[in-house]
Order: structure tokens, then sequence, then C-alpha cells
């Protein structure tokens, strides 16, 4: 196999200040062509800065130090920029992770795709139409003419990615680097678009270089794998010796820390119901003076149990409701109909006055670390304002965060620092400590732990689990992500359109599913077929 | 701080910052250099400046020292700038935040009574509240705050938007805190930034808008403004023209530091604009 692409002691320095001195140490990789090559590593292992350098377009107070990489024997970074410019485009193909943002909203698909030609090559405008034509057939993009014409704003998320992969591959490009195309979309959407890859590359024949922090991603497309951390390559290999057989001990972590797919045994718990839900519906739109407009039924007739101890996940892709059904039972939302009973309360029915006391006792972890915490505010405060709202001494409100951030695995002194100040698990932790404090009966975790690396992931979620079991919390853990869901919850409801489509036990659920969704949600989750080593007592079929 | 390190990092910033506080040095020591009421006799009129070593900015045409006039004049530039500019960004500030806290009918009726005040053109306005309320300088600086806080009160609704449904609120929400708190405590410290460098730009408005009214002879006649000064030099504008010319160059002076203090501060407080 002759190497397309070859980068020889890559290294990049960043400014100084920055958390270490180099961005990329010394990164040697080689792609085939015909092969897709995973680098995989956690945020700021200098994944995406080795796939910009390749393509010198990292930021310019970012420089490459040191090092080569040639494109089939042509080196890159000794080339004058007009030359590069060339080469990006015709060569060297990209998809990045966000198509809304690396499309141009204000120009139709089809004139974006045709740029490509009118830039690199001398064809005509029909022949450009004609080829246009074919890319988005190619990438199996429904009704291909409609589509040409179709601004990106038009087109759903997988679609965008599809007209990004139909622009990256018109000249058909020896390499085509591929920035996390899948992350920021639905499990569904990134089943058909990690197909759509794999079919191209190997029809064409071209080398990817396929940059993912998800190590399902990794099993379903990879031939050979490169793992980074803090800018060095730690491990390289064929797929499946990397995969069951990692060598490197960061390696060896980074796959333990995935949690796989097959249930784990857990007790049946029937104690009592604490928190009853039912009928709960929620209506978005609203009545104009020329008419209704268009309505959107978030949520629509939901009900479920959650019990006394018991950890009830919700899943289901991205508008299917969950996130408004755990903000209505919280009662950030007001739902338009139905009650959310806990004990023998109806919350819903409470005056605004009542809930702020009895909020107490329903609590939430948010999605993001960063957008969740008050920049302004020190986080011993954030943790201590809710119990000096409700009347504790402030003295006292402190000291119990002090024991709060111990029990969540922070430094107690830390409590004068300000957010900016820690990493993304710990914020987490933060915002743990936050709902905990005023001994909240059920906690609602909203996608609690999708934004973090996936060592830091399991971390959360075992101390998640362990203060679940010592406080008896009951848990309400909303999640897109089904691998988790396997890890940690009892029972499961599978949301679909604001709809309920499928409840009960998890492993039930996971193992035998009902609905046609189920089973297609399950089926596109990546790398189902490869059990991480480690778990291999529990290995599939 | 790093905003602070990246304010006087700026050039034009810190002489922006240079030049205000020299305004600020000629207010403080106005009762200092010129004992005497700046607005009785002194001495000829319409001495050019530098003709007579005892009004070295010359005299106007009611035989007043224009020095003394500019020194005492900055203080009233400063009073109309600061009081007007913090009563336009109190009010700004509270409808803003109301309307966009709340939304719903309480924004429609806010945003109505805006748009109110916003059909209206500013200085229309302010002559006709000024007709209506007399010229007093207490009056004025009232009147330029009331038609300016329609434009920091969109400012502050359009932050709150953005952040009241941001996942600290509704962390802070659930932990129990009331709506007061949760606008002045939580969202407004965030929302803050912008409409703190617009307040440079309702101060540089704020002082033209008193120059003009005093053009027009209808601002305060018993203080001693620069706006005044400018009004009064128009009838010998064609030979003594540095009656008014002074008095403008002042004014132009005050006006370019605080807006050079605001185009500052935005890039102090916006990080991510000097990143190239």
């Amino acid at each position: 196999m002759s190497h397309r692409l070859a980068v020889e002691g890559l290294s990049v320095a960043l400014p100084k200040g920055a958390d270490r001195p180099l961005a990329l140490d010394n990164v040697s990789l080689t792609l085939g062509s015909n092969e897709i090559l995973c680098l995989v590593g956690e945020s700021g292992s200098g994944k995406s800065t080795t796939g910009r350098a390749i393509m010198r377009l990292l930021p310019p107070s970012v420089r490459i130090q040191a090092g080569q990489a040639r494109l089939d024997g042509q080196e890159l970074f000794s080339l004058p920029e007009p030359a590069m410019r060339e080469i990006r485009g015709s060569r060297i193909g990209m998809i990045f992770q966000e198509p809304m943002t690396a499309l141009n909203p204000l120009r139709t698909i089809g004139d974006q795709i045709g740029e490509v030609f009118r830039v690199h090559t001398k064809l005509t405008r029909t022949e450009t139409a004609k080829r246009v034509q074919e890319l988005l057939s190619e990438v199996l993009i429904p009704d291909p003419v409609a589509a040409a014409k179709a601004f990106p704003h038009e087109l759903s998320g997988g679609q965008r990615q599809r007209a990004m992969i139909a622009m990256a591959l018109a000249l058909e490009p020896a390499v085509l680097i591929a920035d996390e195309p899948t992350t920021a979309l639905d499990v569904t959407t990134q089943a058909q678009i990690l197909k759509l890859i794999r079919d191209l590359q190997k029809r064409k024949g071209t080398g990817v270089l396929f940059i993912t922090h998800d190590f399902g991603v990794v099993a379903e497309i990879a031939d050979r794998v490169a793992v980074m951390q803090w800018g060095k390559v730690v491990e390289q290999g064929p797929a499946s010796e990397i995969l069951n057989n990692p060598q490197h001990p960061y390696t060896q972590s980074l796959i333990a820390a995935v949690p796989p797919l097959k249930p784990t045994a857990r007790p049946p718990c029937d104690n009592e119901v604490l928190l009853r839900v039912s009928g709960l519906s929620k209506t978005y739109g609203r009545k104009t003076l020329f008419g209704k407009g268009r309505v959107t039924h978030a949520v629509r007739d939901v009900s479920f149990e959650l019990r006394r101890g018991a950890t009830l996940g919700i899943v289901g892709e991205s508008g299917s409701g969950k996130s408004t059904t755990a903000r209505c039972v919280a009662r950030l939302i007001a739902a338009d109909t139905g009650s959310v009973t806990l004990g023998s309360e109806d919350l819903l029915a409470l005056s605004a006055r009542q809930w702020r006391r009895e909020s107490q006792k329903v609590q939430m972890v948010f999605q993001d670390p960063f957008a969740s915490l008050n920049p302004r505010r020190r986080v011993g405060e954030l943790v201590a304002q809710g119990l000096v709202a409700r009347g504790v001494d402030r003295g006292k409100a402190m000291d119990r965060t002090r024991l709060l951030f111990e029990m969540v695995g922070l430094d107690p002194e830390a409590v004068s620092r300000y957010p900016h100040e820690f990493s993304g698990g710990q914020r987490q932790r933060i915002g743990l400590a936050r709902a905990l404090a005023p001994e909240p009966q059920v906690l609602i975790a909203d996608e609690a732990v999708s934004a973090l690396d996936v060592s830091v992931q399991a971390q959360v979620l075992d101390l998640l689990e362990s203060l679940r079991q010592r406080l008896g919390l009951s848990v309400l853990f909303i999640t897109h992500d089904l691998r988790v869901a396997a890890q940690v919850t009892d029972e499961l409801i599978v949301m679909k359109n604001g709809e309920m489509v499928e409840a009960g036990r998890a492993s039930d659920i996971l193992e035998n599913p009902r609905h046609p969704y189920t089973q297609m949600l399950i089926g596109a989750v990546p790398g189902r077929n490869w059990t991480p080593p480690g778990h291999a007592e529990a290995a599939p079929q | 701080m790093p905003a602070f390190k990246r304010y006087f990092r700026n050039s034009s910033a810190v002489m922006g910052l240079v030049l205000l506080v020299a305004v600020v040095l000629l207010a403080l020591s106005a009762d200092f250099l010129f004992p005497r009421n700046p607005l009785s006799l002194a001495g000829r009129p319409l001495q050019w400046p530098m003709a007579n070593p005892r009004f070295w900015l010359g005299t106007d045409n009611m035989g007043r020292d224009i020095a003394a006039q500019i020194f005492y004049g900055a203080r009233i530039s400063l009073l109309i700038g600061v009081v007007a500019t913090s009563l336009a960004i109190a009010v700004g500030i509270l409808v803003g935040a109301v309307a966009g806290y709340y939304g719903g009918l309480v924004d429609e009726v806010l945003m109505r009574i805006t748009d109110a005040f916003q059909t209206l053109p500013n200085f229309l306005l302010l002559l006709l509240l000024i007709a209506v309320f007399g010229s007093r300088i207490e009056m004025v600086v009232i009147a330029i705050g009331v038609v300016s806080w329609p434009a920091p009160a969109r400012l502050t609704r359009a932050e709150f938007m953005t952040l009241r449904n941001r996942e600290f609120v509704e962390a802070a929400r659930l932990s129990g805190l009331s709506d007061t708190r949760l606008i002045f405590g939580e969202i407004l410290p965030n929302a803050l930034p912008p409409v703190i460098v617009y307040a440079s730009v309702v101060m540089a408005t704020s002082i033209l808008l008193e120059s003009s009214l005093a053009f027009l002879n209808l601002s305060d006649p018993n203080v001693p403004s620069w706006g005044n000064l400018v009004g009064l030099g128009r009838s010998v504008l064609r030979s003594e023209w540095y009656v008014s010319a002074i008095p403008g160059f002042a004014i132009l002076l005050t006006v370019l530091a605080v807006s050079l203090v605001g185009q500052g501060l935005n890039d102090a407080l916006n990080p991510r604009l000097d990143e190239q």
C-alpha cells in the first residue's frame, strides 16, 4: 500500500502563556490510499490541530515549528501560499463538525458546490451544473434537483453534512480530512453519514483522516487508529488491535471508560412511586393577530412513574422533547396540561411563591458545564445561595457548601474560586453540589455527562451513582446516549417527536426493543458490535 | 484584571482617558484659577486671544472672560454628561430588564411605550419638553435623560432575552431565588458590558444635545455653558470667530474623549475582538 499522505515529526508551537508549549509534539502519521485512519483523543489532545496543520489552516498565533507533511511525495509546508490554495479543495478535501457554520447561509447549495469547479477547473456553466447534480446524487441527498436550489437552512443537519461531503469530494481529492463530521448529528443520521463516507471512500479509493473523540465511531469506521494525548501520538496500529488489545496505558484507560451497550445487572427496584407524571403536554407557537401560526407539540401526553431510589432514563434524539419534559417537571417551563405529583402533592398546581419553597425537592444538573455556572460568581456562592435564599444562616450555608464540595470530590478550599478556573468535569461536580445542596428528593440530570470527555464522563457517572446510593436519591436521567443509559438506568422511556414510543425495564428495552423506532435507535449506536475489552464478560449475543 | 490591562494596551483608548481627565481637571480647577463669577463683566468686549495678558483666550461680545467660561463650562458639560447619562441608563436598564425578563404582555406594553419615544426625533422631543417645563439647567438635564433612555432599554432587553434561558439562570431559579434577585443579581451583571459601552455614546450625545439647545438660545442662560458661548458668538461669527470656535473646540475634544473611552471599553470588555 502506497502512502498518499505522510506526516513526519510535526511539531506545532502554541503562543506563550498557553497551558503547554507545544500543541503537537513530534507527530508522525501515514495515510495510505484506500484506508481510513482514525485520529482519536480527548479534547485538547491536538487531533484537530493536526488536521488543520496539514491543511495549513492554523490560526496566526499558532505556528508550525518543525516537521514535514508530504502529499504524494510533495512537501506541503514549504509550498508558497498560492500553490497551497490549489491543493486545498482539489487534492485535500475537508469536512467539519458543524455544516451550518461551514456553509454560507446566503447562497444555494448548488452554487456553493459549483464554486469548487469555478475556482479549480475551466468547466462551463452547464457542465458544472451537471457535475453538481451527479455529486448530490452520489451523496444520496433526497431530490438532488431541489437540494441544489435550496439554501442551507432549508436542509436538515444530515443533508447539510451530505452537501459538505459532496463539496469536499467534488474534485476527487487524494485525501479527505474529516474533523468530527458526525458529532453534531443525531445517532441515526450519524450512522447514515458514516456509511456514506465508508462507501464513497471504497468506491473512489480516497485516503480518509477521520478525527473523532468517540470510540464507538472508531469501531464503526476505522481501518487504522492513532491515539493522541497532549499533542503526542501515544499508540497507533490496526483498528482491531487498538480496540481489543490496547498496549499503551492511556489507550487502555480510555477504552475502559467507554460504557458498553450491554445493560448492567441491577436488582429490580420495587419501592413506592415517588414522582408520578401524567398527561404532560407542552405546545409552542402562539396565536397572533393573523391566525394561529405554526404550532409545535414539544411534549404530547407523556406519563411515567419514578420509584424512590430508582433511576429513570429518558432517551431520544434532538427535538424528541426529553429536555422539555424535564424542564416541565422542574417547572422551568410551564406545562400546558398534565400533573406532576411528588408524594401526594401536585407540583404544577402550586403558586409561584409556594413552588419557590418547594423547589428544593426537585433539583437539576445541566448539560453545559460552561453555561450552567454564572461566570461572575464565586463557585461557593453559587452552591450556597440557594440555602441562603431558603433562610439558612450564611455561615452554616458555607460550612455545608464545603462539605458538599468534599462529597463531590473537590477541594473544599476551592469555594472562593471562579468558575473559569475549573475544568469541564470539575464544573459538572460543582453543578452537582449545587443541586444536592437543598437535599432534593428527585435529581434531574439533563444530558449531564454529554459534554464531557469519555474518561471524565465515567468519573462523573460513578460519582452520580455512588451519591444516589448514599443519599437515596431518585434520578430522572435524560440522555441521547444509549451506552450511558445502559449503565445507569433501571427503567427507560424512549421519546420521539414529543411522544413516548416505548417504556419499560432498561434491560428489556435495550435487549428486546419492540417499537421499530427503538430498534432503529439501537441499531444506529456506533460500534454496537464491539464490546470494549475489560467488559469482556458481557460480550454481545 | 485582564480587561483593565487590555484597556491600557489600546493607545487611542488611553488618549481618550487622558483627554477626559484633562476636562475633569479644568472643571476642578475653575474656582481656584478664576475666583470671580465667570458671567460678570471682566473687561472691554471682543478682545482677541493673547491681545491682553489678563484674558489669554480673549473676551466675548459682552466683555466676559472666555477662559473662565471654558473652565466653568467644563463643569456644566460634565454635569450634563454624567447626570443625564445616569438617568437614561438607569431608566433604560430598568425598563429593558423587566421587559426582557418577563416577556409576553409586560414586554409588549413597555416596548410600545419605548416605540412612542423613539418615533419622535430626539431633539424635537427635547425642544417640546423644554418649551413645556422651562429651561432651568436641572430641567435641561432631566429632559436630555428622558429623551435618551429608549436605546439603552432596547439594548438591555436584547441582552436579557438571550440570557434569561441560560442554564445558570435556570439553576438559580431552582435554587429558589426571587425574580428580583434573578434579574439584578444573576442576569444584570452578565448583561452590563454592552450597556456600559453604550453609556459613552449617550454621554457624548447628551453634551451635544445641550450645546444644540444653547446654540438656539434655549438652554439655561444663567449658567456658563460652552453651548451658550457658541450661541453668543454667532452674531460676531464673521469678524470675531474665536468666540464660537474656542468653546466649539472644547466640545469637540470632550465628545471625542468620551467616544474614545467608550470604544476602548468596548474592545476591553469584548476580548474576542483582539484575537487577530
